[in-house]
């Protein structure tokens, strides 16, 4: 009972929280590039407009068009439930693991392409096709960096590995750092952030996620835009439970959870700093070095399979 | 010949191989212009024999003499080496039709356009016959800058009929871009033909800011043109100005005081300050280092304050006055602006050495959007792209008018003609505009600021033409009875629009937006 209780608990919790995360991250750039921020509640108020504006549907456009926001949303919601924030065991943990967990990921990308390109816009499909460019070489290094960790707990079920990654405490593996290296370029490339995407531009020939949704408005972009911020909170909290597993416990362990909402908080706030910082400090690459910097992502994700074998850790 | 104010007899026209095609005289005034009227026969030959030997093409422009001469008159305006080389024709009014530019000078050909678009005279020898400034808003047989434009039956139509070229092969994606942008940027088309991402051609498509500048001009009084001339492009509105102030003062016969000539070119360098900042901010945004943006921002709008406070205008608008400047500087203002100056260049120093280490940033716009010597000399480029594809001129340096003659003016060079070399041409531009204006300020001579205009009969045509931040902004006035008869300012941006088009070829269309901004090219001023 309480594993459900918690299971329901982390998905309002993501859905909820991931504009305030998306929205500190926006503050924190904003204070690193000497400019005053918004507030962490601007997102808040962007969703709120946006859920009250008419939605219009480009002429010409199918029932995919109208789906995919619905399809994208309810995708990041389901993988809400099973990624390990809270706790590990929870009752949806078991209907995925996590090659099926990149799976859905990619569900949900397939919607967002074919809508995009359902629209017949050039820029639309523009869009579409560096998006997939860029999936279509971040997916592997996205599984090779997942399989490191599931070599040193022996199963691909995301929930025992965590919960065998946080009985380990503190040693230090040398195949999860380049793990995580690996994971963390993905991570900027799969959510659209520099150096490999600009989620804050307006230069419509350079956009890759933005163009695919130049013409959604209304509820339908508001819940693009959200799915796009759980999104980012659901990688941030995929690197978190591999990488920093400390403080996530059992879900029978109830007594271990105020812990656990303590610590949260803080790794997600030092997520939202570092990544602030990165994007900050880089500029955007040129679009065929995306390439480069993914199959780097891959070798790096390769590097740590291989050193497991080599080192046995 | 048509009035010349100021008319020196006695000097003889330094080229002579263009001496025996017509006679040329010399117009008194600060700047070098020869001046001459060519048969039709002649008017390829002159141009060839200017391209010969490395000038350029400034302006063409055009305007309607039925009343008072024998047709239409044709004007263009040449840079050579011995200054501006001006050289009008009659053409027939049954023809309506002249030999074309375009095969000589590239640049020519939708100036020749335009001219169709707007007096209904024809350049001959040219294939393009589309129109370029004319979109749906008069009828085709309609010229409005003919004297007999009813100026009705006009509409805001959109332009449907416009033909594109045509996609060279079925494997080609074609990307229409603008006029309305997912930014707030100014309107313009540009039509893409890619495969993948490479860009095998683009072809662009203005007019959307037509605003009729030309035949509002007519009829103005000299101070109502120069308020509108402030107005052509708000960017340049101090270039603009000042050189619609030279062309007035030149039919006046005008001798501008010394302090206001000083405090004019004052302006003139915070112009360029003020866009160079903005630029190299907004190259760096594009490039997705928001960190350039809002660092240079915040300079560009320190320095726009101070001309808020010590100039009276953020951009400098209606400062320079046919006769002077509308403003002047007290002592107080002279020690503050010093300062300023001086922090803005330890600032921009700093910032300089940190892109320059940049190590993201410079892989983006090194070795993109190269435009090389050869091609910018053939495409007759100047300004600050130009500059940066070695194209070493600059008005300041060439063919100095006060105050800059007691200056000493360094020009800026590059030979890479790549993003970065644009980049760099600006932020050498910035630091001797931050050197020239330490100097003014230091230097500036007492008096007046203002010299009344005698313009009881003005009558005559006169040339203004001034280093702009962008380039050269030509203007050419023509007053009668003290009224503005006719007039024609040239942007820069007429002759480096076509050269984007051939920029871009060998990059792809997700580098166009940062190649673009290097350039950063007039809408306004171009569409007129």
């Amino acid at each position: 009972m309480t594993a459900i209780l918690l299971e329901g608990m982390q998905i309002l919790l993501v859905a909820f929280l991931a504009p305030l995360f998306a929205g500190l991250l926006r503050a924190l750039r904003a204070i690193l590039q000497n400019r005053r921020p918004a507030g962490c509640w601007q997102n808040y108020r962007d969703l709120y407009r946006l859920f009250h504006k008419e939605s219009l549907q480009a002429e010409g456009t199918s029932w995919l068009f109208r789906f995919a926001p619905y399809g994208i949303f309810g995708a990041f919601c389901l993988a809400a439930g099973i990624i390990p924030i809270l706790a590990t065991g929870l009752p949806l943990a078991p209907a995925a693991d996590v090659i099926a967990l990149v799976g859905l990921f990619a569900l949900a990308r397939v919607f967002q392409v074919l809508a995009a390109m359902d629209t017949g816009t050039p820029f639309a499909t523009l869009g579409a096709h560096r998006e997939m460019l860029i999936a279509g070489l971040a997916e592997p290094a996205l599984l090779a960096a997942l399989f490191t960790a599931s070599l040193l707990s022996r199963s691909t079920s995301l929930s025992v590995i965590v919960a065998h990654l946080e009985q380990l405490r503190f040693a230090l593996h040398p195949s999860m750092v380049f793990a995580a290296a690996a994971f963390f370029m993905v991570l900027l490339a799969e959510n659209a952030r520099i150096p490999v995407d600009n989620p804050a531009t307006h230069l419509e020939l350079t956009m890759i996620h933005e163009a695919m949704l130049l013409e959604y408005s209304g509820r339908h972009l508001a819940l693009m835009e959200w799915g796009a911020q759980i999104k980012l909170v659901l990688y941030v909290a995929i690197g978190i439970a591999l990488f920093l597993p400390w403080g996530i416990v059992p879900a029978a362990e109830i007594a271990a959870l105020p812990l656990t909402l303590l610590a949260l908080p803080l790794k997600f706030a030092a997520a939202a700093l570092i990544l602030a910082l990165v994007e900050t400090l880089l500029a955007k690459l040129r679009l065929f070095r995306a390439p480069e910097f993914m199959a780097t992502a891959f070798l790096l994700g390769v590097i740590g399979l291989l050193s497991f074998f080599m080192l046995g850790a | 010949m048509p009035h010349c104010s100021s008319m020196d007899r006695d000097t003889i026209m330094p080229n002579p191989s263009l001496r025996v095609l017509a006679t040329f005289r010399h117009w008194g005034t600060t700047l070098p212009v020869w001046s001459g009227r060519l048969h039709k026969d002649y008017w390829p030959l002159a141009a060839q024999n200017i391209r010969a030997q490395g000038g350029r093409l400034l302006a063409l422009w055009g305007e309607d003499r039925r009343t008072t001469e024998a047709g239409y008159l044709v004007h263009a305006a040449f840079l050579s080496e011995t200054g501006i080389v001006r050289t009008e024709m009659i053409v027939d009014p049954t023809t309506a039709a002249y030999p074309s530019l375009a095969a000589i000078f590239p640049g020519a050909l939708r100036m020749e356009r335009a001219l169709y678009d707007l007096l209904g005279i024809r350049a001959t020898g040219v294939n393009d016959t589309r129109p370029w400034l004319r979109h749906a808003a008069w009828p085709a047989d309609q010229f409005p800058l003919r004297t007999d434009f009813s100026g009705e039956g006009l509409d805001i139509a959109a332009d449907r009929d416009y033909t594109f070229l045509p996609a060279s092969s079925p494997d080609t994606h074609e990307i229409p871009v603008g006029p309305i942008h997912a930014g707030i940027i100014e309107p313009g088309h540009f039509r893409f033909q890619v495969l993948g991402e490479e860009i095998l051609r683009l072809e662009e498509r203005f007019g959307y800011t037509h605003k009729g500048v030309e035949r509002l001009f007519q009829g103005l009084d000299v101070a109502g043109g120069a308020r509108l001339a402030g107005r052509i492009s708000g960017d340049s509105t101090v270039a603009y100005a000042w050189s619609y102030a030279q062309a007035v003062e030149q039919i006046t016969s005008t001798q501008v005081p010394e302090r206001a000539q000083w405090l004019r070119a004052l302006c003139l360098e915070r112009e360029r300050l003020a866009n160079h900042l903005g630029d190299l901010g907004a190259i760096g945004n594009d490039a997705g280092l928001a960190f350039a943006l809002t660092q240079f921002q915040a300079l560009k709008e320190d320095l726009l304050r101070e001309n808020q406070h010590y100039f009276g205008h953020r951009y400098l608008m209606d400062r320079v006055l046919p006769g002077g400047v509308a403003f002047d500087l007290t002592a107080a203002a002279i020690a503050a602006l010093q300062g300023g100056g001086r922090t803005l260049k330890t600032a921009v120093r700093r910032l300089q050495e940190i892109l320059a280490e940049h190590g993201g940033l410079r892989d983006r716009v090194v070795q993109l959007g190269i435009i090389p010597p050869e091609r910018a000399a053939h495409l007759g480029l100047m300004g600050v792209a130009g500059r940066a594809s070695g194209q070493a001129w600059d008005l300041r340096v060439q063919f100095p008018h006060p105050p800059y003659d007691q200056l000493q003016v360094q020009m800026a060079t590059a030979t890479g003609g790549d993003v970065a070399a644009r980049m760099a041409v600006r932020f050498q531009e910035i630091f001797e505009s931050l050197r020239l204006q330490e100097e003014m300020l230091r230097k500036l001579p007492d008096g007046n600021i203002y010299h009344p205009l005698d313009l009881q009969d003005a009558v005559g045509e006169g040339i203004g033409w001034v280093e702009g931040w962008r380039g050269e902004i030509f203007f050419w006035l023509r007053i009668e009875h003290g009224q503005v008869r006719r007039c024609h300012p040239q942007d820069p941006s007429w002759t480096l629009w076509p050269a984007l088009e051939e920029v871009v070829l060998r990059d792809i269309v997700a580098d166009f937006p940062l190649i673009n901004k290097s350039f950063n090219l007039s809408y306004s001023g171009h569409d007129l």
